[in-house]
C-alpha cells in the first residue's frame, strides 16, 4: 500500500503532467474496471437487494411477490428452534475448524515441507481431496459411512475388528462429527498448501541462528515459525470460518441436514425454505442473516487481526 | 511506431475475441437447420395465435419447431424407451427438434424451481400433480390444455378419468398422466416362508405380530430411507387413511376440520406402536431412498412400504442387479375401528405438465407419448403402469398386475400427501414424520405442526 504513490512520480519523470493526460488515465482506470464493477454490481450487490427485498415477502416463488409482511420472517426466524439448531452447528463446525482443521493442516504442512523423503508425493496425496468436487466427496464418504458392514468400508472394519457398526450418518449424536471428517478430509489440503507456501517465505538464517542459540525443534517452531506464519494463519482462519458458515454441499448430499436437523447448517437451513417448502420470502430473510453474520464477522476479524506483520518488518 | 501497431493489433485481437465469443451460436445456427436459436423469436410470435386457434396441426409442416422436454426416467429401460419414441416422432415430423434433459429426481425438482422463477419452464416437463401443480397452475406457467383434449375426445377418454383429474386445477386441465400407480408392502415370500409366515397380514395388529416374528428369526422385517424422508410419510400417511378416512382428510383440507384432530394424532401413535419393535436396518434414518431399494434387493430386509416403481429400482440398485426373485404385494393392512377402508389406496403417479410456452407440437407429441402403442410400451417393460385403456394389456409383469388390480378395486384414491398438500405443507409433514422416527416429536406435535401449516398455507 506504501509503495502507491510513487508510481505517479515515475510518470512524471517521463513527461510533465498535464490535465488532459490525467484524464486519460482515469478514463483508462475506469474502462478497466467497469466489466469487473458490472459483473461485481449485477450478480452480488443487486441479488443482495433483491433478496432483502424479498425477505419482506410471504412469496412461493411463482409470480410477483405480493403478500408484504415486514419483518415477520426476521422475528420468525429468531424464534425457530431449527435455526437455531443450525447456528450452534455452524458455531461448532467452525470451532472444530479451527481447532482441529488448521493445527493438522499446519502440522502436515510443517512436516512435508521438511527434508522428507518422498515428500512431493506426500503434498500431492494430501492435496488430492481438495481437487475433487465437493458433490463427489460426499458420495464416497457416504459410501464409506453406509451403515451396512456388507456395504460400508469404514463399518466393515469395526466388524472385523470385532467393533459394532457405527450409523455414522444416522445417529443424531454422530452425523455432525461424520460430517466433518468429510469436510476436514475435503479441505485439509488447501489450508496445508497456504502454510507450505507461508513457510517458505520464512528465512532459513532465522532458524538456523535460532538454532545456533540453542532453541530446540519446539521452541523454534513455537517462536519463530508460528509468530512469522501469522498473516497466512490468518488468512486460513478467515477462510475457514466464512467456508464453515456457507457449507452446503457436503451436508446436503450427505445428510440434507438430518436427522432430524442434527447436522443442519444455515445454508441447508435456507435451502429447505426455499428450495423444498417454496417459502422464498423465509428463505431470503435466512440469506440475509447469513449475510449479516459473515459481514459482522469480516469487518471485527479484519480489525482485531491488523496486528504488527512481522515480515514486512524485515 | 512500431508501439502504436502493437496496439492496433492488441485492440483487434480482443475485439475478435468479444465477437467470437458473443457470436459463436449464431454463426453455428446456419449450419444446424433445426437450431435452438433459430426457432426461438418464431415461439414468441407463434405463441398468441396458438391460444385463439386450438387446433393443433395448423403449424405449417416445414416450419422448424423446439419441444423441450424435462424427464427423471434415468435409468433404461425407460429410459431408452423415452429416447426412442422422441426420435420417432422426430423422424415422422422433420420441422420438429426434441431436446431431451434427463435429471434426476431431485435434481430435476431444483432446476425446476429456477426456470420457474424466471417464467421459463420447459414445454413438457415432469409432474406429480397435486400442491406444487396447483401453484404452477395459479402463477400462470402452464397452459390450459382442455381445449385440445375436447378436440380430440378419443385422447380424452382414452385416459381412466381418476388419473386425467390429477393433472387439472378448477376443471381445467394442465397436463395428462401416463403412470399411475400406488403405495403397498413388497415383500420377500421367501424370507416370510423361512419366517414361518404363510399369508400377508390383513389388519395392523397382524402386521406387528409378524413384524415380531420376522425379527425373532433373526430377519429385518422393513427397509427404509428416512434419511430422505418421503418413504416413513408413506407409513403416518397411509395410517392417517385408514384411521381417519377420506372424510376427515377432505374436511381438514377444506379448513372444515383440522388435521389436530385425534385421529391424527391416532396415525402417529400406530407408527409408534410399530417403531417400538425396532423392525428397520441399521443407520435406516440416515439411509436413502436407493439405499432402502438395495436393502430390499439384496434380500436383506423382508418388506418395503414402496410404490409401483419398487420392482424396478430394487432391481437396479441389488448387487446382482436382479432384486427379490420371489417378489409379493399386499395392501397395507386395515385398522380395527378406522374410519377407512382397507382398499383404499395411497399412491400417485407420473405425469407430463405443458409449460406455459408450448406450441401446438408439444402437445401432438405427448398425445404420442400417451398413445396406446407407447403406454404398452410402458407397460410391457414394468416402467409404469399405464392410464390409458387398452394399454394394460401390455402388463405382463404380475407384480405390476396386482398393482394395477388393487388400484381398480380401491373407491378412493388418495395422492401421497406431501405431494397433494401445498408445498411447504407437504415439506413440514416429510420433516415432522421424521422426528417420529427419530423419537424426537410426539405424534401429537407432528399433527399440530401439519395443521398450523396448512391453516398458514390454505386460506
Amino acid at each position: 500500500m506504501q509503495q502507491l504513490p510513487a508510481i505517479p512520480n515515475i510518470l512524471k519523470l517521463k513527461r510533465e503532467s498535464s490535465v488532459p493526460r490525467r484524464l486519460q488515465d482515469t478514463l483508462l482506470i475506469a474502462l478497466f474496471l467497469s466489466p469487473a464493477l458490472v459483473l461485481f454490481l449485477l450478480f452480488v450487490i443487486y441479488p443482495i437487494f433483491r433478496s432483502l427485498y424479498f425477505s419482506m415477502f410471504d412469496w412461493n416463488g411463482l409470480g410477483p411477490a405480493v403478500d408484504f409482511v415486514g419483518l415477520k420472517n426476521f422475528t420468525d426466524i429468531m424464534t425457530d428452534k431449527v435455526f437455531l439448531k443450525a447456528l450452534g452447528n455452524v458455531g461448532l463446525i467452525v470451532a472444530f475448524s479451527l481447532g482441529l482443521q488448521l493445527p493438522l493442516a499446519l502440522a502436515l504442512a510443517v512436516m512435508v515441507g521438511r527434508d522428507l523423503p518422498g515428500r512431493g508425493m506426500f503434498r500431492t496425496i494430501f492435496f488430492l481431496p481438495y481437487v475433487l468436487s465437493e458433490v463427489n466427496v460426499a458420495i464416497m464418504w457416504m459410501l464409506l459411512f453406509n451403515p451396512n458392514p456388507d456395504r460400508g468400508l469404514i463399518n466393515a472394519v469395526a466388524v472385523a475388528l470385532g467393533g459394532e457398526p457405527v450409523g455414522w450418518l444416522s445417529d443424531t449424536d454422530i452425523v455432525l462429527w461424520s460430517v466433518f471428517i468429510a469436510l476436514t478430509w475435503k479441505y485439509f489440503g488447501f489450508h496445508m498448501l497456504l502454510y507450505l507456501a507461508g513457510l517458505q517465505n520464512i528465512p532459513a538464517e532465522l532458524e538456523e541462528a535460532a538454532r545456533i542459540d540453542g532453541a530446540n525443534s519446539f521452541q523454534n517452531f513455537f517462536y519463530i515459525t508460528l509468530p512469522l506464519l501469522g498473516s497466512t494463519i490468518r488468512t486460513t482462519v478467515y477462510l475457514s470460518v466464512l467456508g464453515s458458515i456457507q457449507q452446503f454441499i457436503l451436508v446436503w448430499i450427505m445428510t440434507k441436514g438430518g436427522p432430524v436437523n442434527a447436522s443442519e447448517t444455515l445454508a441447508t437451513y435456507m435451502y429447505r425454505f426455499g428450495f423444498v417448502r417454496f417459502q422464498l420470502g423465509y428463505g431470503s430473510a435466512v440469506a440475509i442473516y447469513m449475510f449479516l453474520i459473515c459481514l459482522i464477522f469480516s469487518l471485527i476479524y479484519q480489525r482485531l487481526s491488523r496486528q504488527p506483520d512481522y515480515l514486512t518488518g524485515l | 511506431m512500431s508501439r502504436k501497431i502493437y496496439m492496433i493489433l492488441s485492440t483487434l485481437l480482443i475485439f475478435a475475441f468479444a465477437l467470437t465469443a458473443c457470436g459463436a451460436p449464431a454463426t453455428q445456427a446456419p449450419a444446424a437447420t433445426d437450431e435452438p436459436a433459430a426457432t426461438e423469436p418464431s415461439a414468441a410470435t407463434e405463441a398468441p395465435a396458438a391460444t385463439e386457434e386450438p387446433a393443433a396441426t395448423e403449424a405449417p409442416a416445414g416450419e422448424p419447431v423446439t419441444i423441450t422436454w424435462w424427464h427423471i426416467t434415468t435409468k433404461d429401460p425407460g429410459l431408452s424407451d423415452w429416447q426412442k419414441m422422441a426420435d420417432d416422432y422426430m423422424a415422422a415430423h422433420p420441422n420438429v427438434n426434441i431436446e431431451i434433459t434427463v435429471l434426476e429426481n431431485e435434481a430435476f425438482k431444483t432446476k425446476l424451481t429456477t426456470v420457474m422463477q424466471s417464467g421459463d419452464p420447459p414445454d413438457v416437463f415432469q409432474s406429480w400433480g397435486g400442491g406444487g401443480f396447483n401453484q404452477q397452475v395459479e402463477a400462470g406457467l402452464l397452459k390450459d390444455i382442455t381445449a385440445d383434449l375436447e378436440a380430440d375426445p378419443a385422447w380424452k377418454d382414452s385416459f381412466a378419468p381418476g388419473a386425467l383429474g390429477v393433472y387439472s386445477y378448477q376443471g381445467k386441465n394442465y397436463g395428462v398422466p401416463w403412470d399411475m400407480g400406488m403405495v403397498g408392502f413388497w415383500y420377500n415370500k421367501d424370507l416370510f416362508e423361512q419366517a414361518g409366515i404363510d399369508a400377508p397380514p390383513a389388519t395392523w395388529d397382524e402386521f406387528l405380530e409378524d413384524v415380531q416374528t420376522l425379527k425373532d428369526a433373526g430377519i429385518t422385517p422393513i427397509s427404509i430411507g428416512e434419511g430422505d424422508k418421503w418413504p416413513g410419510m408413506h407409513f403416518w400417511n397411509y395410517l392417517a387413511t385408514r384411521i381417519c378416512g377420506q372424510e376427515k382428510f377432505e374436511a381438514a383440507m377444506a379448513r372444515t376440520g383440522s388435521f389436530s384432530d385425534p385421529c391424527f394424532v391416532e396415525a402417529g401413535v400406530k407408527l409408534q406402536e410399530l417403531l417400538a419393535l425396532e423392525p428397520f436396518q441399521e443407520g435406516f434414518l440416515g439411509a436413502t431412498h436407493d439405499e432402502m431399494q438395495a436393502t430390499f434387493g439384496n434380500g436383506q430386509a423382508a418388506m418395503e412400504l414402496s410404490g409401483q416403481w419398487a420392482p424396478s429400482t430394487q432391481a437396479a440398485n441389488a448387487a446382482d442387479q436382479v432384486g427379490v426373485e420371489n417378489l409379493g404385494l399386499f395392501g397395507f393392512p386395515a385398522v380395527d375401528g378406522g374410519a377407512g377402508a382397507g382398499t383404499d389406496v395411497v399412491g400417485g403417479g407420473n405425469g407430463f405438465a405443458i409449460g406455459k410456452n408450448a406450441e401446438p407440437e408439444a402437445i401432438d407429441f405427448v398425445k404420442y407419448l400417451t398413445s396406446v402403442e407407447n403406454q404398452t410400451v410402458i407397460a410391457a417393460n414394468g416402467s409404469g403402469i399405464p392410464v390409458v385403456k387398452g394399454a394394460e394389456q401390455g402388463l405382463t409383469d404380475p407384480n405390476m398386475l396386482q398393482v394395477a388390480e388393487t388400484f381398480a378395486a380401491a373407491d378412493y384414491f388418495q395422492l401421497y400427501y406431501d405431494q397433494f398438500l401445498p408445498p411447504a405443507t407437504g415439506s413440514v409433514l416429510n420433516d415432522s414424520v421424521q422426528g417420529i422416527f427419530a423419537g424426537t416429536l410426539t405424534p401429537e406435535e407432528v399433527a399440530q405442526a401439519v395443521e398450523d401449516s396448512v391453516a398458514q398455507e390454505i386460506e
